[in-house]
């Protein structure tokens, strides 16, 4: 097998990566490997797959995911720009990273296709951080009792959807007061 | 700055160790990102200003006595080459953290967690233990990032969660891997059709492919993908169903190896057992295929006079940058292969 590359030197160093279904495979010599910054050349080798090595650079990974819209994005956003670090959204379609924990508020209106393409999901469900989290973490319980609370009707188990009622009431109680 | 001490594995908790499932699961690891809110992610980072984010998280660190004891802070700009390799060798850096200046990393004595300074993210946590020990290693990293948000104010969302530089990322920050030794599942081609439903599952399957589908050393590392919109225990949850059904089908497959098929496997094994004891030169490529293979042979009963966690260890150290700082030198590749050959031939001759 000939590198995919640059077509001259035998491929040593095979990648397959899927995401979301999508199988990507490259075959490339350890030259272009290396070139690629894919820390798997030669002696070092072995090791290093442990940790997240992408096959292909995160910034063409993440510009495909704006690619059925991405000129229309960069037209009407040519000027969204996060005002605390100074990144542009064109930029961010480009280099695949947010600047700072603000650039999220100022691309907001853009993400939630690409998060949804990602993760499937555009909310959190997880962890919160305690001292950030009181409010939060309430509402976040409360959300999982009415899901609770939904499956228990459609089970009809009225005396355990009764008792989940009641903590969610007294839950939103604490909501109010705080 | 010495890394001396990293030298000495039996002191690596996760790999003088066994866990649950050891005999398929050499380790499982969890990581999460951490961000510092509103200031820029380290790639927009000065080196000045990435240093004193590396001061305030190892002051947060450092306020907890019971993480800290015995704990150490090694800067990336102060390691050599080789250190930086040992360190990603052994599992507590990633490479980009290796090849950034910026970069630093706390290490616990007996290497069971690792925080990560300044990599992709301000912050990333990350614990392993030796076997399928998902759930304890999240246990442990969550108590880390709680006593970090004592004092540090982490970029958080209330719709998004966790903000990180990745999208990738965002949402729990949570990475949980489990790495798995599969030979016998790699030598009947099941791999290929088992790994591509996975993705379906939002899992990922890393290896890396040498010459045709092999992974070196049927070492495969399975980890999640999605990190949004699921809970950190659904998500491991999920993870480890996967896994389990993949250590049954290993298992399996070992069991139902008769006749034929097991004399030429039971041949192999003991080939592999052959050529390590008595080699003269080994590639750490060669050296991974037959540790492998030893280390089935351990499993399975046909090796009797070694233990699993002395391969295990042997896996870790037959890196280069481990048999370099053992010789204390940089050796050119012959050189490296001739030290690991005898390296390896010693601590098998030893302990058998």
């Amino acid at each position: 097998m000939i590198c995919d590359e640059c077509k001259v030197n035998p491929a040593t160093v095979h990648i397959t990566k899927i995401i979301n279904g999508e199988k990507t495979e490259m075959h490339l010599c350890e030259e272009c490997a290396k070139k690629k910054n894919l820390n798997i050349s030669g002696d070092f080798g072995p090791f290093n797959f442990d940790f997240e090595i992408e096959p292909f650079s995160v910034q063409k990974f993440l510009s495909s995911f704006f690619e059925p819209v991405s000129k229309e994005i960069r037209r009407t956003n040519e000027t969204l720009k996060c005002d605390r670090c100074g990144l542009t959204f064109p930029r961010f379609t480009q280099i695949g990273r947010f600047g700072c924990s603000n650039c999220y508020t100022a691309f907001r209106g853009q993400l939630d296709p690409m998060l949804r393409r990602l993760h499937g999901k555009t909310y959190h469900a997880g962890k919160v951080p305690k001292r950030s989290g009181g409010k939060i973490k309430i509402k976040n319980e409360i959300e999982k009792l009415k899901r609770e609370l939904q499956e228990a009707v459609n089970a009809e188990e009225y005396e355990r959807a009764a008792v989940l009622r009641d903590k969610i009431r007294e839950l939103e109680q604490k909501l109010t007061e705080k | 700055m010495s890394l001396e001490e990293i030298l000495d594995t039996s002191k690596i908790s996760w790999l003088a160790n066994l866990g649950p499932d050891s005999d398929i699961v050499i380790s499982s690891r969890v990581r999460l990102a951490r961000n510092l809110k509103d200031i820029p992610f380290p790639h927009l980072l000065s080196e000045r200003k990435a240093l004193e984010i590396v001061e305030l998280v190892y002051d947060a660190f450092k306020s907890n006595d019971i993480l800290a004891k015995d704990s150490k802070l090694y800067l990336m700009k102060d390691l050599s080459f080789n250190d930086r390799q040992l360190l990603v060798e052994m599992h507590l850096i990633s490479p980009d953290l290796a090849s950034s200046e910026k970069g630093a990393v706390i290490v616990s004595s007996d290497k069971t967690f690792s925080i990560m300074i300044n990599e992709e993210d301000h912050i990333r946590i990350q614990v392993i233990f030796p076997g399928l020990s998902t759930e304890s290693a999240y246990e442990m990293a969550g108590k880390i990032d709680d006593v970090l948000e004592e004092s540090l104010e982490f970029a958080f969302d209330e719709k998004l969660g966790y903000l990180t530089a990745c999208p990738t990322n965002v949402g729990t920050g949570i990475r949980a891997s489990v790495m798995l030794h599969l030979p016998v599942l790699t030598m009947m081609k099941q791999t290929d059709r088992m790994f591509s439903t996975m993705a379906q599952l939002g899992l990922v399957v890393r290896g890396i492919y040498g010459e045709g589908t092999d992974a070196k050393g049927n070492l495969y590392q399975i980890s999640n993908q999605i990190t949004l919109g699921k809970t950190e225990e659904d998500i491991i949850e999920g993870l480890n169903s996967v896994v389990k059904q993949i250590i049954a089908s290993e298992r399996q497959a070992r069991r139902n190896l008769k006749g034929e098929d097991r004399v030429k496997l039971e041949d192999r094994i003991l080939r592999s057992y052959g050529i390590l004891t008595n080699a003269r030169l080994l590639s750490s490529e060669e050296a991974m295929t037959h540790l492998s293979n030893v280390r089935l042979g351990i499993d399975l009963g046909i090796i009797k006079n070694l233990k699993p966690e002395e391969v295990n260890r042997l896996f870790m150290i037959s890196g280069p940058a481990y048999i370099q700082k053992l010789n204390s030198q940089d050796l050119p590749p012959f050189e490296r292969d001739v030290k690991r050959a005898s390296f390896i031939r010693e601590k098998l001759l030893k302990e058998g």
